[in-house]
């Protein structure tokens, strides 16, 4: 290897850290990127065997699974190693993992056919698959054992990476890693039936945590090249502006700059070092052309979203006679909620390398979507995609930002080179600033709900109308939409799994210059919230209690809805009595991903604000691969949504300018307000479903059902800052 | 130039005076387990010891640590440490891992000067590290974890 | 420099040279009250100015009357850091975790992370946040919370103390408190000078 990652390696090893794990320490994930690619055995490490693109067996018997999602927290690292070496039977401790590299039609997305992480789908895609690929492995190494030893395949047992004989002959795997090589891979392995199951549903120790806990583990942006400089790109401060006209005199003074370039997305400062390139940025002067931007303030952009919201828009789902029979009432409820964009704020801003030599361009991101991202920057540069080697990094989270349909990152990165010309590397980073400012936002949403409820407090009709941006229109997923609606931007208001006999869900789709993306859960971040909180005040006026009342809204064949909110009600000891002692309890169901989960939050009333204790959870995820994983899926989904519930908002002031720049405005959750967790997992066989967004929409509606219960008062707008402090 | 111990070693760099520590760590040594977040105090990924005391080092010009002592994640020694760090991986406290190790930092600082530290200990130490992936009902255990385990 | 001077700082300093030459940066000199003729009277109006500099957020911060000090115009300061033995912090967070030396601009962001040698919080007994003028000036006087200070190392510590001074020269995006040091341990002396009264409950 030349690369100039040698005196990493080398302080690593100077200060004894030797770790356990295999990570794409630098270096390191393009042995296995060439493995996989090669379909054999890694260059330098003969003997090795190489059964599929995703498994590598090495003579020391470890076993290296080249997996294709991006690992930046949800564990596919650890959970496609477990379902491989499941079938292959080997022992968990002989098990690695590896970002498998840029290849579109070996490691595809089986959800969506592109190269790609998103919609909590990496187990759910990579069940069987990763299940088959370890099967194979273990059929070849066995064929290869049966015959160096001469006997039937069939006699062979293999247990805990052993395989062995009755005869008393046994072996590891990576004695037969070459032989088994030579072997020709089953066309049907045979899978196991869950009930022999060792290692799935069985909580293996993450194969990343002692690399994250030490320092080692390496992102983008701890990749290094020979020569590079620091980009940073000054982007305006109201989002959809462009560069008028700039004076970069005083910025090409700052010792360490190298270069002032525009680039479409903004003007980039080349530097020797990031300091001197965020000191450069600031001695820019530009004047911007808001023209194209949004100079609406939030608090306008509501109004006109309310205002849309009254023609009621297109129809998304109507049952029964819609929303007709709420006029002739006993009784009408109606409720708007509005909410804010809200930035994802992932710890590691956006960043990736770039480097072009004559033999062509190698990038390292933390690509979400390397199938957009690769083809993008060929692209950009004009040259073959086939040239492009991606480098997929461990990524300082996501919760959808890297999820980039418009490859929009992938795109400043290659225009940043081609800025500059020739060969070279250049870093980009983003500031947290940049982060927070550059647009991508949950989109910001209002919800109209009307309610009638009969002489008896039966509910005769539900109507809730939508107004938001849609995150596919006008990009590569547009294909996706339905009769012209985004599935994303309501997804959860319909298809409930309530016995609505009429009910009516509408959607507007409001345009804004401001970019719109997935945010953890996506539309369930509103319609979870808007739903479960208006379902809480349509059961009040009814006099129904808030969990019976569900129950008996679900319809017969809502099984999965039923058992969790049975479950989480026994788990919190549900008595009907939402205040004691100080302490109210609200509570909020939801299926997002194809999970099932319901929550109940213990909350009190601390100068205004709410408190949240305890925070019961029961999830039906089908089966939990790694329950310890799945675990760590929802009391980290539960704080994700919790802080951005209480605290959080970008809004847009006078003249459309981002208010919020930096933790200081935007807050985050931190430890002291981290509720305690407790999670049941229903046992279940049906195949896995998401568990890295499905934790997060019942959090609201759970806290403000509490709230509701408390105070009396509904929080309405969120974040609840807004609301206690209005 | 601008000397100072890190982890044990004397590095010199030549770089101006105002530039943060967490860029000279990063850019200039090379050691990147000690991670960017924010630049403004707020969030604890940057977190070093300086002089033994957690500091965080985006807010810390170079010229301040003149002739001091640094300690990053990658040297960072001790029973404090070990217990610490054994403890993240014996739970798997990490989601994402990028905020880990200003977290490692500052619960390792927290356990040197108090073995067996209370919830409420641990949110006067800790609430200064966000961490985006929420983990913190495991980085309250593991400290409790670790504590524990030094106790013996 | 334009930009790290937030708009009261701006109002006061370019209107000092307008207004009359006993007023420094917003807060009148001693001189300014030798019109009043009787002492008392005059000792507590010496000391309503002086409430000018001990209520304005740079030093009320830092005075809290819990655990926690605040931030900017008296918000609840990000992280939540707490006072511990001493007020420097507690262990694994101190107040040296974040505030070094000496103010500190951000690299990039506008505004700086304050600093001086040392910072920390007052001590509990003299907590102001909330507190009428009586009930500060009464804790001011009295050695069992005023840290032992006898009247005149009451005004050395307002005249001289560099933590003090530092409410002054706050740092890049924090208004200044009113006037200077200089005039404000003038006034301290003129105010014990005149017998240190105090204004009624």
């Amino acid at each position: 290897m030349t690369k100039t990652f040698s005196r990493r390696n080398f302080l690593a090893s100077s200060a004894g850290l030797v770790i356990g794990v295999t990570l794409p320490l630098k270096g390191r994930a393009q042995s296995g990127a060439e493995a996989a690619m090669g379909g054999n055995a890694t260059p330098g490490e003969t003997g090795s065997f190489a059964p599929n693109a995703f498994v590598r067996i090495a003579p020391d018997d470890t076993v290296t699974v080249l997996v294709k999602h991006i690992e930046f927290g949800q564990g596919p690292y650890t959970g496609l190693s477990t379902l491989v070496a499941e079938e292959l039977d080997a022992d968990w401790s002989q098990m690695r993992a590896e970002s498998a590299p840029f290849d579109n039609e070996l490691y595809k997305n089986l959800a969506f056919g592109l190269q790609g992480t998103g919609g909590s789908t990496a187990i759910a895609n990579s069940y069987t698959q990763m299940r088959r690929a370890g099967a194979a492995a273990r059929a070849m190494l066995v064929e290869a054992a049966a015959a160096e030893w001469g006997v039937p395949a069939g006699e062979i047992n293999v247990e805990k990476g052993m395989m062995s004989h009755p005869s008393g002959k046994s072996s590891g795997f990576g004695a037969f890693a070459e032989k088994a090589a030579q072997m020709s891979p089953p066309e049907e392995p045979t899978l196991k039936d869950p009930s022999a199951f060792t290692l799935i549903g069985t909580d293996v120790p993450k194969l990343d945590s002692r690399a994250k806990s030490t320092g080692q583990a390496v992102f983008s942006m701890d990749v290094y090249r020979e020569g590079m400089e620091t980009v940073v790109l000054a982007r305006p401060d109201k989002i959809g502006a462009t560069v008028a006209s700039y004076d970069d005199s005083a910025a090409k003074d700052v010792p360490g700059v190298t270069a002032i370039r525009q680039i479409p997305q903004g003007i980039a400062v080349y530097a020797r070092s990031t300091a001197a390139a965020i000191k450069g940025r600031e001695a820019l002067e530009i004047e911007w052309d808001d023209s194209t931007a949004e100079t609406r303030s939030s608090d306008e952009i509501y109004d006109a979203f309310s205002r849309a919201a009254e023609d009621g828009g297109l129809d998304a789902e109507v049952i029964g006679d819609g929303a007709g029979p709420i006029a002739g009432a006993a009784q009408v409820l109606e409720a708007e909620f509005r909410f804010p964009y809200l930035a994802h704020a992932a710890m590691e801003p956006l960043d990736g390398v770039i480097e072009v030599t004559e033999d062509g361009v190698e990038a390292w991101v933390g690509s979400q979507f390397p199938s957009l991202d690769v083809p993008t920057i060929a692209q950009t540069l004009g040259v073959d995609p086939a040239t492009v080697k991606m480098n997929v990094m461990l990524a300082g989270g996501s919760f959808g930002r890297r999820a980039q349909d418009t490859a929009h990152f992938a795109a400043e990165l290659a225009e940043i080179a081609k800025a500059a010309g020739g060969t070279g590397a250049w870093k980009l980073i983003y500031t947290r600033e940049d982060d927070m400012t550059a647009g991508y936002y949950r989109p910001l949403t209002v919800h109209k709900l009307r309610a009638g409820l009969d002489e008896s407090g039966g509910l005769v009709g539900w109507e809730n109308v939508i107004v938001n941006q849609s995150i596919m229109a006008g990009g590569p997923m547009a294909s996706m939409m339905q009769d012209g609606i985004d599935p994303t931007s309501l997804e959860g208001s319909t298809k409930m799994p309530y016995d609505f006999a009429n009910a009516r869900v509408g959607w507007v789709q409001a345009e804004s210059p401001v970019s719109v993306l997935w945010w953890r859960s996506v539309g369930h971040t509103h319609t979870a919230y808007a739903t479960e909180v208006f379902l809480d005040m349509v059961l009040e006026a009814a006099g129904k209690d808030p969990v019976a009342g569900r129950l008996e809204l679900l319809k017969d064949d809502a099984g999965r809805d039923r058992a969790v909110l049975e479950k989480v009600a026994e788990m919190a000891g549900w008595d009907g009595e939402p205040v004691k002692g100080g302490k109210a309890y609200g509570v909020a169901l939801h299926e997002s991903f194809r999970s099932y989960v319901a929550q109940i939050a213990e909350v009190s009333d601390v100068d205004g604000m709410p408190k949240v204790h305890r925070v019961w959870c029961a999830i039906d995820c089908g089966v939990a691969v790694n329950p310890n994983v799945v675990r760590a899926q929802i009391e980290g989904g539960i704080g994700f949504g919790l802080g951005s519930v209480l605290f959080d908002e970008v809004t847009l002031g006078e003249g459309g300018t981002v208010q919020q720049k930096n933790f200081d405005t935007y807050r985050m959750l931190r430890i002291n307000e981290m509720p305690e967790v407790l999670v049941e997992i229903i046992d279940s066989s049906a195949d896995p479903t998401g568990v890295g967004e499905p934790g997060t929409p019942p959090i609201g509606p759970a806290v403000a059902n509490a709230w509701r219960a408390l105070t009396g008062q509904t929080v309405t707008q969120l974040p609840f800052t807004r609301a206690t402090e209005a | 130039m601008i000397s100072f111990d890190l982890n044990g070693k004397k590095v010199s760099v030549d770089v101006a005076e105002d530039t943060p520590l967490l860029w000279v760590l990063r850019d200039e040594l090379k050691m990147t387990g000690t991670k960017f977040g924010c630049g403004i105090a707020q969030c604890g990924a940057c977190t070093v010891m300086l002089n033994g005391m957690t500091r965080r080092s985006c807010v810390t010009p170079v010229s301040a640590v003149e002739g001091s002592s640094v300690e990053t994640i990658e040297g960072l020694e001790g029973d404090e440490a070990k217990a610490v760090q054994d403890a993240w991986t014996g739970i798997d406290v990490p989601q994402c891992g990028w905020c880990q190790s200003g977290q490692v930092m500052s619960a390792t600082a927290l356990l040197r000067e108090m073995p067996k530290p209370t919830d409420e200990d641990i949110d006067n130490a800790m609430a200064g590290n966000i961490c985006r992936c929420a983990t913190y009902v495991r980085i309250r255990k593991a400290i409790h974890d670790a504590a524990d385990k030094l106790e013996g | 420099m334009w930009k790290h001077l937030t708009l009261p700082f701006l109002v006061a300093a370019l209107a000092a040279p307008m207004a009359s030459a006993e007023t420094v940066e917003g807060l009148r000199t001693p001189d300014a009250f030798d019109t009043i003729a009787d002492d008392t009277e005059r000792s507590v109006a010496l000391f309503e100015e002086m409430l000018l500099v001990i209520e304005h957020p740079r030093c009320l911060n830092c005075h809290p009357v819990g655990d926690a000090p605040l931030q900017g115009n008296l918000a609840a300061h990000q992280p939540p850091v707490v006072r511990g033995a001493n007020g420097f912090g507690r262990p694994g967070m101190r107040c040296s975790t974040c505030h070094g030396a000496e103010n500190v601009a951000y690299a990039g962001p506008k505004g700086s992370i304050p600093g001086h040698e040392p910072w920390h919080l007052a001590p509990l007994s003299m907590g102001w946040v909330g507190k009428s003028a009586a009930e500060i000036c009464a804790q001011l006087k009295d050695e069992e919370r005023n840290g032992g200070r006898s009247l005149a190392e009451l005004h050395t510590h307002n005249a001289e103390d560099g933590l003090v001074g530092w409410g002054w020269n706050p740092g890049a995006g924090r208004e200044p408190a009113p006037g200077t040091q200089e005039v404000f341990g003038a006034l301290t002396k003129a105010w014990i000078d005149t017998g240190a009264a105090c204004p009624e409950a």
